[in-house]
């Protein structure tokens, strides 16, 4: 367990960028996917069908081809940039068609009635959704959107695996690989690392589930 | 009770025809409602009452013909059709008030978001209707917590601060225990009173025959009568009508 120890300031820096990643992606992910969940209950055809390709692109591709297309297929079209973003970029486009259907199915949950009282009473489309579907869809999305968050924080090690460096993935790769140190006790940080995201992530959100539930 | 004092119609329905799939909901319906008249909509379930109501704001689009509303047709969806439905109040059977919010946040969402009123400004008007409808108690709870025939009279309240030019109430006490429909339906004579244009679909008739000027009856998609409220009730022409009232007066 030395290795921990003896390397203790690179896991702190592995662990702060993969926190850094993280936290882009998921407000990134969290606000697309909601704009994204309003097209696809749009009145307004062409916007229900970009939010259709979009879930369906998104969700249907495997993640590691999404971060290779921004990694390496984003630069030769002519959009250059720190690989840091490339990867948070790749992150948030997949994520959010998960967010999208998650918000979804929480704006279905909401009574019908609701909508249409909003609108009855002048609401435009849009103000409806703001006003009144959402901040009822998002209660009851907590926790699906929990599972999408968490999701994310372990697909980050992949992001780190294409080029942006220095998360923690890429410490376990630098002290296995390049240093010879064993597999096991390297690893171990590195779970630990993890774990100290997620874990705490988790209740965050079991909090936030009891704050926000509302009587019906 | 004053009498309707123009002859411009409020809402004008002309040949208007709805279909659900196969079934031929409302059948070329044509109705004046004149400013200031109360118009009872009478009829046994699946006459398509409902539908005739929803379809004055537009809940329910139409598959032909003409509704307008104070002289404008309705617009297709967007942000004009917004603009007619914030001066055109509605009141539904299960309430709707908006679950997240407490019932003075009902009242002053809509004169806020869409009149752009200052809040203050929204916050005494809305206080000033939950007084006349009788709750001003309840104003900082939520929903849930209030009984039927409270967050129906606040229902009332949060389609009166859009001051609407004409109310429609679809069937606002079929969803209420029986003790709470009197308070509902004074709120609702009281308005009549003071010469609000009013569409009530409702299987209430003692408020058919004391707050209404006309009553309507649907059969099968159909007006089948169009009467004062003595014609109907003591004299109705169609075998139809006649049939309903045997049906509801005896008991």
């Amino acid at each position: 367990m030395n290795v921990i120890i003896d390397n203790f300031p690179l896991y702190v820096s592995g662990f702060l960028q993969t926190l850094r990643i993280c936290a882009f992606a998921a407000i990134g992910a969290l606000l697309i996917g909601t704009v994204i969940a309003g097209f696809r209950v749009s009145p307004v055809p062409p916007l229900r069908w970009v939010g259709t390709a979009w879930v369906t692109v998104f969700r249907n591709c495997p993640l590691t081809v999404v971060l290779f297309f921004c990694a390496f297929g984003l630069p030769e079209i002519g959009v250059n940039g720190a690989y840091f973003w490339f990867g948070v970029t790749g992150l948030v486009l997949y994520t959010s068609a998960f967010v999208c259907e998650a918000v979804r199915s929480g704006i279905n949950s909401v009574p019908a009635g609701q909508a249409e009282a909003a609108r009855a009473v002048g609401l435009t489309f849009s103000q409806s959704l703001s006003s009144v579907v959402l901040p009822q869809a998002l209660r009851t999305v907590v926790p699906p959107l929990g599972s999408v968050i968490i999701a994310m924080i372990k697909n980050s090690a992949i992001a780190g695996a294409f080029g942006i460096g220095g998360d923690l993935f890429a410490v376990g790769d630098t002290l296995t690989s390049a240093r010879g140190e064993a597999a096991l006790p390297v690893l171990i940080g590195v779970v630990v690392g993890y774990l100290v995201i997620t874990i705490p992530s988790g209740l965050g959100l079991a909090w936030l589930e009891r704050k926000v539930a509302i009587a019906r | 009770m004053t009498e309707p004092n123009t002859a411009r119609p409020m809402v004008r329905m002309a040949a208007v025809d709805k279909f659900f799939g196969p079934l031929h909901v409302l059948k070329e319906i044509t109705l004046d409602v004149p400013q200031g008249q109360v118009v009872v909509v009478l009829g046994p379930s699946g006459s398509g009452k409902s539908t005739l109501c929803r379809a004055i704001n537009r809940l329910e689009p139409i598959d032909s013909g003409l509704i307008e509303v104070d002289g404008r047709p309705l617009p297709a969806e967007g942000k004009e059709l917004a603009r007619l439905r914030a001066e055109v109040g509605m009141v539904f059977q299960s309430f709707n008030l908006f679950a997240h919010k407490t019932i003075l946040e009902n009242v002053t969402l809509a004169p806020i978001r869409v009149r752009k009123q200052p809040a203050a400004e929204a916050r005494t008007t809305a206080l000033e209707l939950l007084e006349r409808v009788g709750i001003t108690s309840q104003a900082d709870k939520y929903p849930a917590q209030l009984s039927g025939g409270q967050q129906q009279r606040a229902a009332i309240a949060r389609a009166l601060a859009m001051r609407p030019k004409v109310m429609l109430f679809d069937e606002p006490t079929s969803a209420l225990d029986p003790e709470m429909v009197q308070e509902v339906l004074d709120v609702m004579t009281g308005l009549a009173a003071e010469g609000m244009t009013m569409l009530v679909v409702t299987h209430e008739m003692g408020f058919a025959r004391k707050a209404a000027h006309r009553v309507i009856f649907m059969s099968d998609g159909e007006v089948v009568e169009d009467s004062t409220p003595e014609e109907f009730f003591t004299a109705p022409k169609s075998g139809r009508a006649k049939d309903f009232l045997g049906k509801i007066l005896t008991h």
